[in-house]
């Protein structure tokens, strides 16, 4: 199939910035809307973390998809197929299986024995104290992470709707985006940011289902063809086949493996979606909501195959890599390309909007964690009322938004999906052993915990540190100097069995006894809902 | 929050340790591993062989079966596919063997209602 060699002219951006802005003030305000109507129930701590548990499973479900499917899905994955082609498509499967892990062995569990947070159910039947700090670091610095990567879309995003990578401007755009995002969580809590993110989920979903089905459309429903006009544009058949990225050494394919075991891995860890689970009344409700997330979560990353093969015929990884933004510039350059002005407008303005609902959950989880465990039962050894505790996360929302905002304003232009898969590995290496070993393993000890959260974690943040993500390369994010001593960009072959076998070995290795009263407790509770937190009623 | 003291409230009035040992929550337990865990053993493999295969097989990904649609492509559709599958089998393996008899034990032990805060409340009532 022959197509004229499309000109995407990314001077003409510019005139649609105008366009764009007001379609993204116009979500702005129909959500704040929603967001000040959700904050008049918000009355306890149940409901300012977790919405009053009364969300339904599908509404959950559709939330954890807009949580989910944050800028590193749409801007990332699309951006890493219409480049690298088919090792760009290995990180849908990864985040979409990931999910069965959390299906099959956590969230209902999880909902029955936990409160609020993920330390609520690693603390549960072990010593408190240390556990819920090392959970509440942990917790932390995953956000921190994931927040990292959401910046660095909405910097790419911005400098090329703007068609300028003017530092002021970029400032300034994340500035305001990271001042509407502290103030939906200030106001609307939980169930604020649960309805921005169900809101964003559909436009998000509905936005890539009329671009794949437009690009579709071009190519006469043949996915065989639009391969060969993407094969066509690159000239080169390799973008079909496994390698382009991962396969030029020895090393690049370990690092291939080490991100496979970081995505599946990770999702089942990630602080953000664990604490989504305790917005719904029930386990049987967690499990709704996981069936749904599943199911829009795969869809969507069927669309983004055709989104990032239909950006590699129709703009071309030339003109994307060339542009303001980068690689994460292919979905906006491919809406451009398809409806104009009009579609790329829209098209960004979810990819914002995406950019700012998932920055609140991270907040809100990020604060509630600091206010429920640090604060509450360090600090305060758990005398602290609910008030106080919902005013420190408040407060803490204050703090982790200016965080956001400097972060954002500094990180540069890697591919999101990448530093999102970095987040994971520090998630299933510093989360998973202990969520697994608390869960399934009786015999596992506080030692085996903390040994476990924080081995997992430093060893992960120690190798990213001395990774070529960090220096030694062109693309690092210091490229003047080289102190990566470890070869792959992904740590988690490492830092993922690590963790485990620190967990085994902290607890065979611990002459404590853990309460076995305790145990029988939370393996009863996890499976039966016994005694579970009940949804609020207003 | 009081958390501590609340779960030490419920903990007293609820005898978990005999509940762990009844036949009916072993019962429980066994089938709730017995799906689960050969489950995601053998969808972490089936991933990880695909995983391999793209790493370390790419002449064998790259072969052509249908236009420009290869191996490695319809492999990875049916990571998708078997994802949605096991999916639907849980759900309908968990509605079967697992919710009854978990409700079961719950009312079991709920004879006396707890609150919204897992408190045991009325415990004289069965």
């Amino acid at each position: 199939m022959t197509l004229m060699v499309p000109a995407v002219n990314v001077a003409a951006l510019k005139d649609t910035t105008l366009l764009n802005m007001a379609i993204f003030a116009l979500f702005v305000a129909v959500t704040m809307v929603i967001v000040f109507r959700a904050s008049r129930n918000n009355k306890t701590a149940a409901d300012y973390y977790a919405a009053g548990r009364s969300f339904t499973g599908s509404q959950n479900g559709t939330a954890i998809a807009g949580d989910y499917l944050s800028a590193a899905s749409f801007l990332g994955i699309t951006g890493a197929i219409a480049i690298n082609g088919y090792d760009g498509f290995m990180y849908s499967i990864g985040f979409l299986v990931a999910w069965l892990v959390a299906l099959l062995l956590v969230a209902e569990l999880l909902r029955n024995t936990g409160k609020f947070t993920m330390a609520d159910v690693l603390s549960f039947r072990l010593k408190q104290r240390p556990v819920r700090i090392a959970a509440a670091i942990s917790t932390l610095a995953v956000c921190f992470f994931y927040l990292l990567a959401q910046m660095a879309g909405a910097g790419s995003l911005i400098s090329l709707l703007l068609g300028i990578s003017d530092w002021g401007g970029q400032a300034l755009v994340i500035i305001v985006v990271g001042v509407l995002m502290i103030m939906y969580v200030l106001i609307g809590g939980m169930k604020g940011t649960t309805w921005v993110q169900i809101i964003k989920a559909m436009l998000l979903i509905a936005g890539a289902a009329v671009m794949t089905f437009w690009v579709l459309a071009i190519y006469g429903f043949n996915l065989s063809d639009l391969l060969g006009g993407a094969v066509e544009t690159a000239k080169n058949p390799a973008v079909l086949n496994p390698g382009l990225q991962y396969g030029k050494s020895d090393t690049s394919k370990l690092d291939f493996m080490s991100l496979g075991l970081a995505l599946v891995l990770g999702t089942a860890a990630l602080p953000h979606v664990l604490m989504r689970f305790y917005t719904v009344p029930t386990a049987k409700e967690a499990r709704k909501s996981v069936v749904w997330s599943i199911w829009l979560i795969g869809i969507f990353y069927l669309f983004t195959l055709v989104l990032g093969y239909g950006a590699a015929a129709l703009v071309g990884a030339d003109t994307i890599k060339s542009a303001p933004g980068g690689v994460n510039s292919a979905a906006p350059l491919l809406a451009f390309h398809l409806g104009g002005p009009l579609l790329l407008g829209f098209i960004s303005a979810v990819a914002f909007a995406t950019i700012l609902a998932v920055v609140a959950g991270l907040t809100i989880t990020a604060a509630a964690s600091f206010a429920h465990d640090i604060y509450a039962n360090v600090l305060a050894k758990g005398k602290a009322d609910a008030d106080t505790e919902v005013k420190v996360a408040r407060r803490t929302v204050v703090v982790i938004g200016l965080l956001a905002i400097a972060g954002g304003i500094f990180a540069n232009g890697q591919n999101v999906a990448f530093l999102v898969a970095l987040a994971f590995a520090v998630a299933a290496s510093a989360n998973l052993p202990t969520i697994l070993y608390s869960l399934f393993w009786r015999r596992f000890t506080t030692q085996g915990a903390v040994w476990s959260m924080y081995g997992g974690l430093s060893a992960a943040i120690i190798l990213i540190a001395l990774s070529p993500v960090v220096s030694g390369a062109k693309t690092s994010m210091i490229p003047g100097a080289n102190f990566a001593v470890f070869p792959l960009s992904n740590p988690g072959i490492v830092s993922i069995p690590l963790a485990f076998f620190l967990g085994w070995l902290g607890t065979v290795l611990d002459k404590r006894k853990e309460d076995a009263t305790k145990q029988a407790e939370m393996e009863v509770r996890s499976l039966t809902g016994v005694g579970a937190e009940k949804a609020t009623n207003h | 929050m009081g958390h501590d003291a609340q779960e030490t409230d419920a903990a007293a009035a609820v005898d978990f340790k005999e509940v762990q040992s009844t036949e009916q929550f072993k019962e429980l337990r066994k089938r709730h591993r017995s799906f689960v865990f050969p489950m995601s053993i053998a969808f972490l493999l089936w991933y990880f062989a695909y995983v391999l295969l793209a790493d370390y097989a790419v002449e064998f990904m790259s072969t052509k079966v249908w236009g420009n649609i290869n191996i490695g492509l319809i492999l990875g559709l049916l990571q998708f596919v078997s994802t949605f599958a096991i999916t639907g089998w849980y759900v309908s393996y968990s509605n079967r063997k697992l919710d009854p008899i978990a409700s079961e034990i719950r009312h079991g032990i709920e004879g006396h209602e707890f609150d919204k805060h897992g408190n045991p409340v009325g415990g004289a009532a069965k």
